[in-house]
């Protein structure tokens, strides 16, 4: 039993269900991060855990003890919210000491812990300030002071960085991560930015249609993901999936890929014996951009590295890379070249697939094949 | 036609424009400070100047006799009282429910944005509606509560009936300034670990100024002003001071004291020129900011 246990947790408005039963295990000091896109339930699972919703079915616990008709006050967490939510008539040690104070605790206890707080996210001089006179990243910073004062069992976090500029938004994630490596405190953040999933977590349960659709470490969740969706969701640029054909070639199964010029490319797959046995099949092939390269860009400590010609149509310089789309199996690929390989459109150019990291999925289904 | 030609020249030439503009502005300032000037000036000479004709022309003798006749010693009713009495009754009316009439206002439209419930809109709509009956169709059945309650010919009866009518008004000012509100606040407010009365009191109440003004203005205007009501549900040492002045004015025996009815028209009006000047320049943005998004 962990922590923070959900289990078969879900959630209905009348007849129309938000949440499918959802069953996640977070063990003391995870930063679980919930991803997807919106509406996909996420948000919703986490004000079930705030106890801001109420649980259709299923049940909530939080160190043992479960938190049904419990209150959100009586919960021990505490939550940063999007649009931070501070108090606009408080200042910004009144906003920090109010959940204290809520909870009776005596003054001179409170300014030392807000002192604490304000002195380990460096808002000291703030304190006197009202929220409308803060900055965006300061005011973010007041969001997270006010939920670190309380010592709670969980900190909740729903997209605290998605009202900030880019800039800004790296900084801050940075924060979190170093303020959550510090305290090793438990988290759950929900985002819809599946970069701040991947660099934040230690574990992402990727959510769409009120289905968690996968849960799992961030390199789980790269490298084999469970279906279609978490595939396409989860990396940028997202990961390339063409159709493409499971046939037995010298003993050995490969993957037949049809490019724009209608040529075919055999990509031999490296655990042949299991693909074998979908050999005649159709399948969507999986390829992140960064394992399609130009030859001299490939994994060298791959020995499933495979090249081919294909026509170049679209180059985009990227600075450090540059992107090159193609076709294969009637679908835009994308490949991740190096940013000084002189490589143009309309040529024909010679590809590098590392078919170490290549997923197969059922086209009907969209689920992984095992392999 | 000068009027629409001169505000489109406004934005390119000016002084020309500026011109029409200032003078039609100018005539209206003293088409509404004319009545203003007639009061004042009658209120400050003696009845002899008035009825020789003299409505317009500044005193010849200044006096503030009419004032103090009004205030303290005119005949109203049956008794030689002045105004003062009357004065203070609609003090002790008007204050409770202002204060009440809000406060409720605050806490309906707290709970119809916050913590709503099945059939909100419903007992939202009923309140509306309580803003659109006309007064004179609850003269009956208001009567008939207030004896029940044993509150007719009172103050605290008359402060019943403004809190009744006005609670409609002041619920909807706050609501649909509570419903710009942002909702996270509340739930934030509710992790911290404040309740129901906790977060209206710290959260809501101190974020509430600029609609707070304008009911208070509305109401107080509205109950300051009020006749209907005072004529029907007072008694003689209950009556507001709309009603008294409405006897001083009916119950001069023998000669009319204009100068004395112009200084008791005036003391009348000051109270709500008075909140207006004080309160008026929050007026507008708070009308605003309940009224851009409902």
């Amino acid at each position: 039993m962990g922590f923070l246990d959900i289990r078969q947790a879900t959630k209905s408005y009348g007849a129309l269900k938000v949440l499918h039963e959802t069953d996640i295990s977070i063990e003391e000091g995870e930063f679980l991060v919930l991803v997807g896109p919106s509406g996909c339930g996420k948000s919703t699972l986490l004000n079930m855990i705030a106890g801001l919703e109420e649980v259709t079915t299923g049940d909530i616990s939080i160190k043992g003890r479960s938190m049904t008709g419990v209150r959100p006050a009586d919960r021990n967490i505490a939550m940063v919210f999007q649009s931070y939510a501070l108090y606009p008539t408080m200042n910004v040690g009144q906003n920090i000491a109010f959940g204290l104070e809520m909870h009776g605790v005596p003054k001179p206890e409170r300014e030392k812990a807000v002192a604490e707080a304000a002195e380990l996210l460096q808002i000291g001089h703030l304190l006197d300030r009202k929220p409308g006179q803060l900055s965006g990243g300061q005011r973010q910073r007041v969001a997270m002071g006010r939920a670190l004062v309380r010592d709670p069992d969980v900190f909740l976090f729903d997209e605290p960085l998605s009202n900030l500029d880019a800039k800004l938004r790296v900084d801050m994630r940075t924060e979190i991560k170093k303020l959550h490596q510090k305290l090793r405190t438990t988290i759950v953040y929900v985002t819809h930015d599946q970069i701040e999933a991947l660099t934040l977590s230690t574990r992402i349960a990727v959510m769409y249609g009120g289905h968690v659709q996968q849960l799992g470490t961030p390199s789980e969740i790269y490298d084999h993901p469970a279906n279609m969706f978490v595939a396409g969701f989860m990396g940028s640029p997202s990961m390339n999936l063409f159709p493409a054909s499971v046939a037995q070639e010298n003993g050995k199964a490969v993957a037949k890929v049809e490019l724009a010029d209608r040529s075919t490319v055999a990509l031999p797959f490296p655990d042949h014996a299991e693909m074998a046995r979908h050999a005649g099949r159709e399948i969507v092939l999986g390829i992140r951009p960064e394992a399609i390269t130009d030859p001299d860009g490939s994994d060298r400590n791959s020995a499933s590295i495979h090249h081919f010609d294909a026509n170049v149509e679209v180059t985009e310089p990227a600075g450090s890379d540059t992107f090159v789309v193609t076709h294969m199996g009637g679908k835009e690929v994308t490949g991740r070249f190096r940013a000084n390989v002189d490589v143009r459109a309309g040529r024909t150019f010679k590809f590098a697939v590392n078919m170490d990291k290549a997923v197969a999925f059922d086209p009907k289904s969209e689920e992984r094949i095992s392999a | 036609m000068a009027g629409s030609s001169a505000s489109q020249q406004v934005v390119r030439t000016g002084a020309g424009a500026r011109f029409v503009i200032y003078t039609i502005l100018i005539l209206f300032c003293l088409y509404y400070l004319v009545p203003l000037y007639v009061m004042v000036v009658n209120s400050l000479k003696p009845l002899g100047e008035i009825t020789s004709g003299g409505m317009m022309s500044l005193p010849r003798e200044w006096t503030l006799a009419p004032w103090h006749s009004a205030w303290s010693t005119a005949q109203v009713g049956v008794e030689a009282t002045g105004l003062r009495p009357f004065f203070l009754n609609s003090i002790l009316m008007v204050v409770p429910a202002v204060a009440l009439s809000t406060f409720f206002g605050a806490l309906n439209g707290y709970v119809l944005t916050k913590w709503r419930f099945r059939g909100d809109t419903l007992v939202f709509g009923l309140l509306l509606f309580a803003c659109f009956i006309p007064f004179q169709m609850v003269l009956i059945p208001m009567a008939r509560m207030l004896g029940l309650m044993h509150a007719a010919g009172t103050v605290p009866g008359l402060i019943f009936v403004h809190l009744v009518y006005g609670i409609g008004f002041s619920t909807l000012y706050f609501r649909n300034y509570y419903q710009q509100f942002p909702t996270e606040l509340v739930r934030a407010a509710m992790i911290d670990g404040a309740g129901f009365f906790t977060i209206f009191r710290r959260i809501m109440l101190p974020a509430s100024g600029p609609i707070a003004v304008v009911c208070i203005i509305w109401q107080f205007t509205n109950i300051w002003n009020d006749f209907l009501f005072g004529a029907s549900f007072s008694d003689f040492d209950s009556q507001p001071m709309t009603v008294a002045l409405n006897n001083l004015v009916q119950s001069s025996t023998g000669v009319k004291e204009y100068n004395v009815h112009f200084a008791g028209a005036i003391l009348a009006a000051l109270p709500t020129l008075f909140v207006y000047i004080v309160a008026g320049r929050f007026f507008v943005r708070g009308l605003m900011a309940g009224s851009v998004k409902g």
